[in-house]
């Protein structure tokens, strides 16, 4: 067998062939896709750089670096969908990507009182009135952003407490009061007026208070229901799984039936099986039309379900509500399989199997959740489109009204937090563009900085070490327990012990390899060292054939490759970032310097840039 | 050099060998030569291929004698057998192993110090012996670890840190080429497209291969007005030809002008095929070869390639006529054939 070694051949012409262009490592972008977890974050959180800070023990530091990015450390540490971690590189060298979100609990529990580093209400304002509808994590943080600005901001709120679904959705046991209190108060210490309790009916009216811009964060209230016989009749035992999950967070419900059937897949129905195991329910099944696979909640939320003792029965379609005496009795539900045609589409067909029938005392309907906006008039110049959703830029958040603006689910449809945090963050720099009086639409470039991370010749100011440790588990609370009270948080976070080993493994992949042509002599040390064959010098050429003669393929086309100039012999130096380990051996064995491992810090643009430092 | 051990993971489309080992598996401990050296880079080359010659790490031994060149055996093949002899006696040391063990594959590591200086003689009488052998110099003209002093290779006038070499300088191809090595190949360590080829020809060939492998010594010789340096070595590199080593006989398929291209097959079924760069060079000439190469070097001209082989190899066992198998796996009744075998003997001799 003979495997290209792909060297070249010294001597070999110059530059006679088209070939990719030298990479303009100056463009944040492109170091920015190396940071996949960054560049995954919706809120571009700089995750190696506070994950180091934990290893060093400095948790309030590594908190403080969430804090200005994503808003809510304590709570995302708990509850975000962590969009990071299926981007996270070390899943493409080992199984398991490393435990980002739980990191940032560690930063949250075990940081100092930060709040003297928290930005102080603005002493002088501006003039300008701001008003925020839904008091949600994306209003939130556009306060966060304003206030410190000098805006006057209004928020306004149906509940009468701030938080939005974190609050009124999202169940205690797995993000406990005291998180979301916290951390929502370091936003209204900046002194919003607060009118709480307070429902907006009328978007004509709030326009005629002459505010100059108004942020639409009233999130996606609204819970299917579902329409099959017997729903009528049977519905004092039929529950719409977003109301009964605030009621439960409101303290109004505080029971269920033994036998609880959800029906439902996401994220929402996985909150109300764990809720009513906690609340009375002794037999609680989830059922699923699709199957288990194609479930729309996060694979650990299934997990952590069905440790809790609750079986998720998929490919079941639900047909009638059975009742007698006008009470619920069960539910009937049709059996189907899937069939894939031609194009991968998928379709359920019944089987032809006979009906099943399972008996319940409750059933919990968790089958969507949509928007809502029966309180903007049709003509207050706001465009919806088709599916009655308004028409929101993705870059602005500004709707077609110059002066509201849309963020969080209220935008796009149901996400989750940390994408309305991102959404917050750029209609707050609209926002205050706006009532400058500048472009809303000009360019937003992130705050950047490259440095040199060279302490000594084999020294770096991180450590290039790898771990090869597997992901750590987060300890849980035993089952006995954790069922019996509905606000006893079931995770334990790990502990500093634990919080540090896996910190080990994360690659530090803000931590570049930066080339420079004009000190390399060719001697291969780089290439030689590379564990995991990262580095080539051969002639350039057409990219897609130049990725496959590299000393291992780049098979990823999503990763840019690192193209330099011509070098000496004509070559190119080629280095194909996907599996780069950031170990700095190359640069510990190039003789000249031609590497140099270098930090990449970005921050996302933010308005005013007031809450950074 | 580096504190760190190279990190276990590795490239997930590394394709195994027929044994299963990807080229990670043959690595050895990390390596302590100064960043640059051009001796890592030719064990990497060693590395690749036994990788592609799917050697089972076992059946390798590696010798060598003192020098930074001297060290290398350590930074490669992990899992082989390995010697680290006396200054300039590898040679005698991997001629014993292989008269007591004729299976195993011998890589004799060493450097120019190590072989032209101290060793001279060693390194011709274990050539003109024809044991069957890869014996390599990693040539840098001086000697990297005692601080750069010129070794018997640096050309006359050639440039070091420190100093001037007024000496005339060893050609050690050309005295292997006089004792009779029957492969003897030149190269550069910053070219592995041309030495694992190279390498892999010289392990399948039964018989003394030398290669000589010029390999820059970037901390005391690798400066302006060194024959030995990165960048003099590519602006005189003066390739004879380039090697592809086939493994089993294939269809040529590319088009190539007549008398370009010229195959040997080698014992084991191994096919040479040799591109020719320069049409008037003949490898199978040994006369021919030893003159085209004072030429050209009078000329300041590195020459490299596959320079001379002979596909009739001899090899020291037969001439010898010892047992086919290693001494180890003789048995009492081989080693003490009794009293009558050896009355059998001493009446040879009456
Ligand atoms: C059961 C459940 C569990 C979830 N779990 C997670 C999770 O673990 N992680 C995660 O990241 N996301 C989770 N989500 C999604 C997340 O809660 C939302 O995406 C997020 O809260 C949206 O934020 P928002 O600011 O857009 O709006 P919301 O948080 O929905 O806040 C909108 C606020 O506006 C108020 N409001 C609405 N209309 C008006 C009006 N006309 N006048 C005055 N006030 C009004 C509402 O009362 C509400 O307080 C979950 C959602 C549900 C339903
Ligand atoms: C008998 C003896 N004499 C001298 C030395 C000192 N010495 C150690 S290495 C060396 C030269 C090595 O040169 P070379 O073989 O070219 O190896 P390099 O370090 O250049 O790779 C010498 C003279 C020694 N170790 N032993
Ligand atoms: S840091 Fe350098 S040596 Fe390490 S994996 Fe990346 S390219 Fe390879
Ligand atoms: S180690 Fe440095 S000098 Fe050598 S090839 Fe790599 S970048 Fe160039
Ligand atoms: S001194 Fe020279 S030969 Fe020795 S390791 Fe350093 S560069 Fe290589
Ligand atoms: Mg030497």
């Amino acid at each position: 067998m003979s495997i290209d070694m792909a060297e070249g051949r010294a001597g070999s012409p110059a530059g006679a062939r088209p070939g990719v262009k030298p990479t303009d490592i100056n463009n944040p972008d492109y170091f920015h896709k190396v940071v996949d977890c960054q560049w995954a974050c919706p809120a571009h959180t700089p995750v190696p750089e506070y994950i180091r800070l934990i290893a060093a023990g400095r948790y309030s530091d590594a908190y403080m670096v969430n804090w200005h990015s994503n808003v809510f450390p304590g709570i995302l540490g708990r509850t975000c969908d962590r969009p990071c971690e299926p981007a996270c590189r070390r899943g493409r060298v080992e199984e398991q990507p490393v435990a980002i979100c739980r990191l940032k609990r560690v930063a949250a529990d075990n940081k100092d009182d930060i709040r003297g580093r928290l930005p102080k209400p603005a002493t002088k304002k501006n003039g300008k009135r701001v008003a925020l509808i839904g008091a949600g994590p994306a209003s939130l943080t556009v306060a966060r952003d304003l206030l410190p600005l000098g805006y006057h901001v209004v928020l306004y709120d149906q509940d009468p407490q701030a938080g939005g679904m974190m609050r009124t959705q999202i169940p205690k046991f797995r993000l406990p009061e005291r998180v979301l209190d916290e951390e929502v108060d370091y936003i209204l210490d900046l002194e919003p007026e607060l009118k709480l309790g307070n429902r907006i009916s009328s978007m004509k009216a709030l326009l005629a208070e002459n505010y100059d811009a108004i942020f639409v964060g009233c999130g996606a209230p609204r819970g299917r229901d579902l329409d099959i016989p017997g729903r009528k009749e049977a519905a004092a035992n039929i529950h719409i799984g977003i109301d009964w999950l605030s009621s439960v967070s409101f303290g109004h419900t505080t029971k269920i039936g033994k036998r609880v059937i959800v029906l439902g897949g996401g994220n929402t129905a996985m909150d109300c099986c764990r809720t009513s195991r906690r609340l009375g329910g002794e037999k609680v099944d989830v059922v699923v039309r699709s199957g288990f696979e194609e479930m729309k909640a996060s694979p650990w939320e299934k997990e952590d379900a069905m440790h809790e003792g609750i079986p998720i029965h998929n490919f079941l379609v639900p047909k009638a509500f059975t009742h007698a005496k006008g009470r619920l009795t069960g539910i009937t539900f049709e059996k189907v399989r899937a069939e894939y045609d031609a194009k991968g589409k998928r379709s359920l067909m019944p089987s032809g199997e006979p009906d099943v029938h399972m008996e319940c005392d409750d059933v919990l309907v968790a089958v969507g959740q949509e928007n809502a906006f029966p309180w903007i008039e049709k003509d207050v110049g706001i465009e919806f489109d088709r599916w009655h959703m308004p028409v929101v830029s993705e870059t602005t958040m500004g709707s077609s009204h110059p002066k509201i603006f849309f963020g969080g689910d209220s935008a796009f449809g149901p996400k989750n937090i940390i994408w309305a945090v991102a959404h917050g963050h750029d209609a707050a720099i609209s926002i205050d563009r706006l009532c400058k009086g500048e472009p809303v639409d000009a360019p937003r470039p992130p705050l950047v900085n490259l440095a040199s991370q060279k302490m000594g010749i084999h020294e770096w100011t991180y450590d290039n070490d790898v771990a090869l440790d597997k992901r750590y588990k987060v300890p849980h609370l035993p089952n006995d327990v954790a069922l019996k009270d509905v606000r006893a948080e079931v995770e334990l976070g790990f502990d500093k012990a634990l919080g540090y080993a896996e910190t080990q493994r994360c690659l530090n992949c803000d931590v570049q390899t930066v080339f420079n042509r004009d000190l390399c002599i060719e001697c291969d040390a780089c290439v030689d060292i590379c564990p995991l064959d990262c580095i080539t010098f051969t002639e350039n050429g057409p990219e897609a054939e130049l990725r496959k003669r590299l000393t291992a393929p780049a098979k990823n086309t999503t990763q840019d490759l690192y193209v330099s100039d011509g070098l000496k012999t004509g070559r190119v130096m080629v280095k194909d970032e996907d599996l780069c380990l950031h170990c700095g051996l190359c640069a510990e064995r190039c003789p000249t310097g031609a590497w140099d491992m270098q930090k990449f810090l970005l921050e996302s643009a933010q308005a005013g840039h007031q809450c950074r430092k | 050099m580096t504190y760190l051990a190279k990190p276990k993971f590795r490239h997930p489309s590394l394709v195994p060998n027929k044994l299963g080992f990807t080229h990670r598996d043959y690595e050895g401990s990390i390596s302590t030569l100064c960043a640059g050296c051009g001796h890592d880079s030719i064990s990497t080359a060693l590395i690749q291929a036994c990788y592609e010659l799917d050697i089972e790490p076992h059946r390798v031994a590696k010798l060598s004698g003192i020098g930074c060149s001297s060290k290398t055996p350590d930074y490669f093949l992990g899992q082989s057998h390995g010697f680290n002899s006396v200054h300039g006696r590898m040679p005698s040391v991997l001629t014993g192993a292989n008269l007591a063990n004729r299976d195993l594959i011998y890589l004799g590591v060493s450097g120019d110090g190590d072989s032209a200086s101290i060793g001279l003689g060693q390194f011709v009488h274990c050539i003109r012996r024809a044991i069957n052998m890869v014996y390599i110099t990693e040539n840098n003209g001086v000697y990297g670890l005692t601080k750069g002093q010129f070794s018997a290779t640096a050309d006359r006038g050639s440039k070091s840190k420190t100093s001037v070499n007024n000496d005339a300088p060893i050609d050690l191809i050309g005295m292997a080429l006089l004792a009779g090595a029957t492969f003897v190949a030149r190269s550069f360590s910053g070219d592995k497209h041309q030495l694992v080829p190279i390498i892999k020809a010289a392990i399948s060939h039964k018989g003394s291969a030398f290669i000589d492998v010029i390999s820059p010594c970037v901390q005391f010789n690798n400066g302006a007005g060194s024959t030995k340096s990165y960048d003099f070595v590519r602006e005189h590199n003066a390739a004879v030809n380039r090697l592809d080593f086939i493994e089993e006989r294939d269809e040529i398929t590319a088009e190539y002008e007549p008398g370009t291209v010229q195959e040997v097959e080698q014992h084991d079924g191994s096919i040479l095929r040799l591109h020719k760069l320069h049409l008037d060079y003949d490898p199978s000439d040994r006369v021919h070869a030893m003159n085209y190469l004072q030429q050209h070097h009078e000329k300041g001209e590195v020459v490299t390639g596959l320079l001379y082989l002979d596909p009739e190899p001899r090899d020291t066992h037969a001439a010898l006529n010892t047992v086919d198998v290693p001494l180890n796996s003789l048995g009492t009744r081989e080693l003490c054939p009794g009293s009558k075998a050896l009355e059998g003997i001493n009446d040879d001799y009456r």
